[in-house]
């Protein structure tokens, strides 16, 4: 975790970077096209440009509940302003929590002392960190599934880089006391269903997960309070881990000795097991065949060139993009320009933190007339790399495929 | 529009409703009931990002999901003209 002042000066410097950099037109007039390539053509036909209330345009992918996508040209930016980061609810009734009235309760058999916090408490009691951390939804990219697979069909977007603020977890855990046999941590925020028998959304998170000191209620991103539709006023904040554990709107953590039972755990967000490379094990939670999706696989993105754009024979090129993964760290970016057949490694920006994303630029000269096909490949300290096919599974979730981008050389 | 409900004051997104009342499915036999009973919960959005790559059994699956997992109170004789309106206008070619 970042010490304060070195990471706001840190972030100072990086914004500051960014803000006088390359941002070309093109990719600002392409960014729906961009994040519909390969989406079914009722996702395409459905994609809007759209504001939610505090948000300026997103993609909109459904009204509701509301699930609104980051466009491609906002990640050259080193943390996704808050305006701009994407939104993703399952259950339609999204309480506008006023933060005098909200409190979290802490409870469950598996506690030695309930207790219930105000937002005050949270922010007076408690010691205030902030990790860097990139938001994914575990189903990113699920419209770009082949063959296609129901849900939300994402783009590139259903995912953000922020810098989380507020209190560790486990020191509200142990204020009010873990008893041995406490198992699962179980968060539950404030939005609902519209018809009382569909299921909150109420996650859990294995206790040792909680435990993590990198494990946040943030009360903040970015230096301001949660927008509203990324929880505000608390949201959990669980680095490394596919973004259905970050609890948004939290309004109560029970902590049990049994294995959680609701639909969110017991049948929703689960890959097959021993198909994708998973060091965090949730086994409490684990099937004879799947298991609950857990860690963010490593990924990559070409952020400044989109499918088909043109490009003079001989030109320079710069190739901007980001990598991440759940935590160890980016060892390397290879971009091929010329279809996979030979490799380089890209630059590496600076590193704002293991759980971060990770900016890179690679340049090179663009080819004879024709056709030139760029890949970009990251792999992580732990040797885990992107696929270069998709990995399949019913809900869509890990699409980590090699981008496959075709520039028209003229 | 403001409702109290536990102590928590919940606006319900005004804006974004009347965006959303501007969608619209293709005109079919069986859509006036897919707005009665689907739109209760999510936007009508849904149907057209999930098409046309369901087949008929797929939509019958997730028919079934809405009603046994997420509650939707449909009655059993209105389930086939939903399926049949599914299938036909946004589903499988």
């Amino acid at each position: 975790m970042l010490d304060r002042r070195q990471f706001v000066q840190g972030t100072a410097a990086m914004l500051a970077a960014c803000g006088s950099s390359w941002a070309p037109s093109l990719v600002q007039a392409q960014s729906i096209a961009a994040g519909a390539e390969g989406l079914p053509e009722g996702a395409v036909e459905a994609a809007i440009l759209h504001a939610l209330p505090g948000k300026r345009p997103l993609l909109k992918r459904t009204f509701r509940p509301p699930n609104y996508e980051t466009p491609l040209d906002v990640f050259h930016q080193a943390f996704t302003p808050n305006d701009a980061f994407f939104v993703r609810y399952h259950l339609a009734v999204i309480p506008e929590v006023q933060a005098e009235q909200w409190q979290l309760t802490v409870g469950g058999e598996a506690v030695q002392q309930p207790l219930t916090l105000t937002l005050r408490d949270l922010k007076e009691g408690f010691q205030q960190v902030e990790v860097a951390a990139v938001c994914q939804c575990a189903g990113n990219r699920r419209g770009l599934f082949q063959p296609h697979v129901p849900g939300v069909q994402w783009g590139y977007g259903a995912m953000g880089n922020a810098v989380w603020r507020g209190v560790r977890l486990k020191e509200v855990l142990h204020k009010a006391g873990l008893k041995p046999e406490a198992l699962e941590v179980v968060c539950d925020g404030a939005d609902y269903g519209v018809i009382t028998k569909t299921p909150d959304f109420i996650k859990s998170l294995p206790v040792w997960k909680a435990l993590e000191d990198t494990t946040l209620i943030a009360l903040e991103m970015n230096g301001a309070p949660l927008p509203h539709w990324n929880g505000y006023p608390a949201r959990i904040v669980v680095p490394g881990w596919v973004g259905t554990y970050w609890v948004k709107q939290l309004t109560a953590l029970n902590v049990s000795s049994k294995p959680f039972e609701g639909f969110w755990m017991k049948s929703a967000y689960r890959i097959p097991k021993g198909k994708f490379p998973m060091v965090d094990r949730f086994i409490s939670q684990e099937s004879d065949t799947n298991t609950p999706i857990t860690e963010m696989v490593v990924n990559s993105l070409i952020t400044n060139i989109t499918n088909g754009q043109s490009v003079e024979s001989g030109a320079a090129v710069e190739v901007k993009g980001i990598a991440w993964d759940a935590g160890y760290g980016i060892q390397r970016v290879a971009v091929s320009t010329d279809a996979g057949a030979t490799w380089r490694d890209a630059a590496l920006g600076t590193d704002l933190g293991r759980f971060s994303w990770r900016q890179w630029t690679y340049r090179f000269q663009a080819g004879p007339r024709g056709q030139q096909t760029l890949m970009a490949q990251a792999t992580n300290r732990v040797g885990a790399t992107q696929t270069m096919s998709l990995i399949g599974n019913p809900a869509g979730y890990h699409h980590n495929v090699v981008q496959q981008i075709t520039l028209i050389v003229t | 529009m403001y409702r109290l409900i536990g102590g928590i004051v919940i606006l319900l997104a005004l804006p974004a409703l009347a965006d959303e009342s501007k969608l619209q499915l293709k005109d079919g036999a069986g859509k006036e009931l897919i707005t009665t009973y689907c739109a209760v919960c999510h936007s009508l959005d849904y149907i057209q990002i999930n098409a046309p790559f369901l087949d008929r059994q797929a939509w019958e699956a997730t028919i079934n999901k809405m009603i046994n997992i997420m509650g939707a109170p449909v009655k059993p004789e209105d389930v086939p003209p939903i399926l049949d309106y599914l299938s036909k206008y946004y589903g499988k070619p």
